[in-house]
């Protein structure tokens, strides 16, 4: 005990222990200090400029598919008028709606057309809404360089490969000839919209078979089927043309004869079924009272096949005209 | 009688030392497997993100140009949420952690308490997004901001706060609080010039580890809403942000190899934000350990 009092004292009155805790205190004042000068002391980097320029900031979410276009377009449009703020988001397709339904968002963007149900929530919401197109996004059917007996595929020869029911064991079982050698699949994620459209247009929503290998990380994929001869998955068409180099695109016959993705048959809709278009939602309100939110979508409508097209996104333009009419009808809306 | 059979203990000798030297084997096992893994990452990242770091990297906003892009909003964007994050959680951490060690009676209610703090330390990040999406940004209409993130995350790490706070506390020696009550100090100059300032190293070591635990969250704030592509800092509390990690994850998920490189670069900026973190607290806590 008389131990302990003698302790306790120097803790009370001890300039020893004043001193250690007056650092501690100055050691997280100064810490605090740090963080707070750090974050406030750039705000004003990106507000000069000015000019005749439009101001505001705009709500944009939605689908990741999406986003790679509207990080592009917003960093050009900021770029011309550095006074608006246009974040993007990536809550995905669903997540997207469902901030946009309750009127939270100027613009959704979304992989697939808007549902029934979110229709409805969007009319209990109040919000009424535009759907404008910005580019076409392909799903490339991949197999490695040195598969050489696979020349085409049929959608029932997919449904063969990828369904669990009646799964194809060997490639012989898909088509006559072939080898009677194991089909390793692989196949994103079941949370990417790539999965859902995939389940969609060619397995009629039934299960896709369970011994494919599932990555989120689209690297994955294209290692795995790099790495074998009887290998096949698939993917967006932009991670495709990323990797021309290493994969070959098995055209695909949705009952018109095979056709290859590439851009024109993608933009023509040759390439049927596997080709799908790329939306964004604009709220009417917001394009006719956001002077913002307009200029932006204008020069969306402008600009995004350019820079969908472009090599650090991949994905393929929609016909000069489309982009017109709609350019039009952003103009009805805004009431211009 | 020997009172040890020499024979059998000879017989037995080699599969003992056979079952020492195997179990001595799995550990090592066990620890070069950790380090070798954190080899490979280090070594993967080192390999990978070195080209695109750089001071423009730091100081640029997010492109779709690879060599234009940077980190600056989402860096900017994380010190912001921490800003929020370490001041509250600390606050409500420490004070639940007092109350419950000092003060509270020990009774069925503090223990259903203690219980229910426990299992919300092992609670999935994604809920506490989801509660941060209802409470604050809808309720409370904090919308999509700094301070709804922040708010979010001081939720998320403080049950691991205050469990830790709770064990520094614990660990403050029982003589000293005797001493002090028989030197006619109260409760309340106890807690605050003794039992406090002793536990504070344990308390600040905790808190710091979950800080650096909520850096790397992602899942909680991308619920919230933070943005992926923000070209400006935040101004203040209401501003919308981006974080590191959705930065980072953003990059990865897209299909050209130049913005993997780009994570990469991102990811050693991150460790090393991290590094900084545990360091100040194992210096907090070699400095101030050995007091009693």
């Amino acid at each position: 005990m008389a131990a302990a009092a003698a302790v306790l004292k120097q803790k009370l009155g001890g300039p020893r222990q004043m001193k250690n805790m007056k650092s501690v205190y100055l050691l997280a004042v100064m810490a605090m200090l740090l963080v707070f000068s750090a974050a406030c002391g750039n705000k004003s980097e990106n507000g000069a400029g000015g000019g005749k320029e439009v101001s505001g900031s705009i709500k944009i979410d939605g689908s990741s598919t999406v986003f790679p276009i509207m990080e592009a377009v917003s960093e050009e449009f900021q770029a011309q008028n550095p006074d608006v703020k246009a974040p993007v988001g990536v809550s995905g397709t669903g997540g997207g709606f469902e901030k946009f339904v309750r009127g939270e968002l100027d613009l959704a963007n979304a992989s697939r057309p808007i549902k029934d149900e979110e229709k409805a929530e969007a009319k209990k919401g109040k919000v009424d809404y535009t759907e404008f197109q910005l580019a076409y996004d392909g799903l490339s059917v991949v197999v490695s360089k040195e598969n050489d007996f696979i020349d085409h595929l049929t959608v029932d020869e997919l449904k063969k490969i990828f369904l669990e029911d009646g799964a194809a064991k060997t490639w012989a079982d898909v088509r006559e000839g072939w080898p009677k050698e194991k089909i390793d699949v692989f196949a994103p994620g079941t949370d990417s919209g790539t999965y859902d459209y995939f389940d969609e247009v060619i397995l009629e929503e039934k299960p896709m078979r369970r011994d494919a290998q599932l990555s989120e990380d689209d690297n994955v994929l294209v290692q795995g089927v790099t790495g074998s001869d009887k290998a096949i998955g698939f993917f967006g068409y932009a991670y495709y043309q990323a990797n021309k180099d290493k994969l070959k695109a098995v055209p695909i016959d949705g009952g018109k004869g095979p056709v290859e993705p590439t851009a024109k048959t993608i933009e023509s809709g040759e390439y049927a079924p596997l080709s799908r278009p790329l939306f964004t939602y604009a709220s009417n309100k917001a394009v006719k009272e956001n002077e913002a939110v307009y200029e932006y979508m204008k020069f969306t409508l402008e600009n995004a096949g350019e820079l969908a097209a472009s090599d650090t996104i991949g994905y393929v333009a929609l016909p000069e005209e489309e982009y017109k009419k709609q350019l039009d009808k952003l103009d009805e809306i805004a009431g211009k | 009688m020997a009172l040890i059979k020499k024979e059998t203990v000879r017989k037995r000798m080699g599969r003992r030392i056979a079952a020492n030297s195997t179990a001595k084997g799995i550990f090592i096992a066990a620890t070069m497997f950790a380090l070798v893994v954190l080899a490979v990452l280090l070594y993967r990242i080192g390999s990978e993100g070195m080209e695109y770091l750089s001071l423009e990297f730091i100081t640029n906003f997010a492109s779709r140009m690879p060599e234009r892009a940077g980190i600056w909003a989402a860096l900017i964007g994380t010190l912001w949420v921490m800003a929020v994050t370490a001041p509250v959680s600390f606050i409500l951490g420490v004070g639940t952690a007092i109350y419950l060690e000092e003060y509270a009676k020990k009774n069925a209610f503090t223990r259903f308490i203690q219980i229910n703090i426990s299992n919300l330390a092992g609670v999935p990040s994604i809920v506490f997004g989801l509660l941060g999406l209802t409470i604050f940004v809808r309720l409370l209409e904090l919308q999509r901001s700094v301070l709804a993130g922040g708010l979010t995350m001081a939720l998320l790490i403080l049950p691991v706060i205050v469990v830790a706070s709770q064990e520094a506390l614990r660990t403050v020696p029982r003589d000293l609080r005797e001493a002090s009550y028989g030197m006619g100090a109260t409760k309340w100059q106890t807690i605050r010039r003794i039992v406090f300032p002793a536990a504070l190293p344990g308390i600040l070591t905790g808190t710091i580890l979950a800080l650096s635990r909520a850096i790397g969250e992602t899942a909680p704030l991308l619920v919230v809403g933070a943005l992926a592509y923000v070209a400006f800092v935040p101004e203040n509390l209401f501003s919308q942000f981006t974080v590191l990690p959705i930065q980072l994850y953003n990059w990865t998920s897209r299909p050209q190899e130049d913005f993997h490189m780009l994570a990469a670069s991102g990811i050693i900026v991150l460790l090393i934000i991290l590094l900084i973190m545990n360091s100040i607290a194992v210096y907090i806590r070699n400095k101030f350990h050995k007091r009693f």
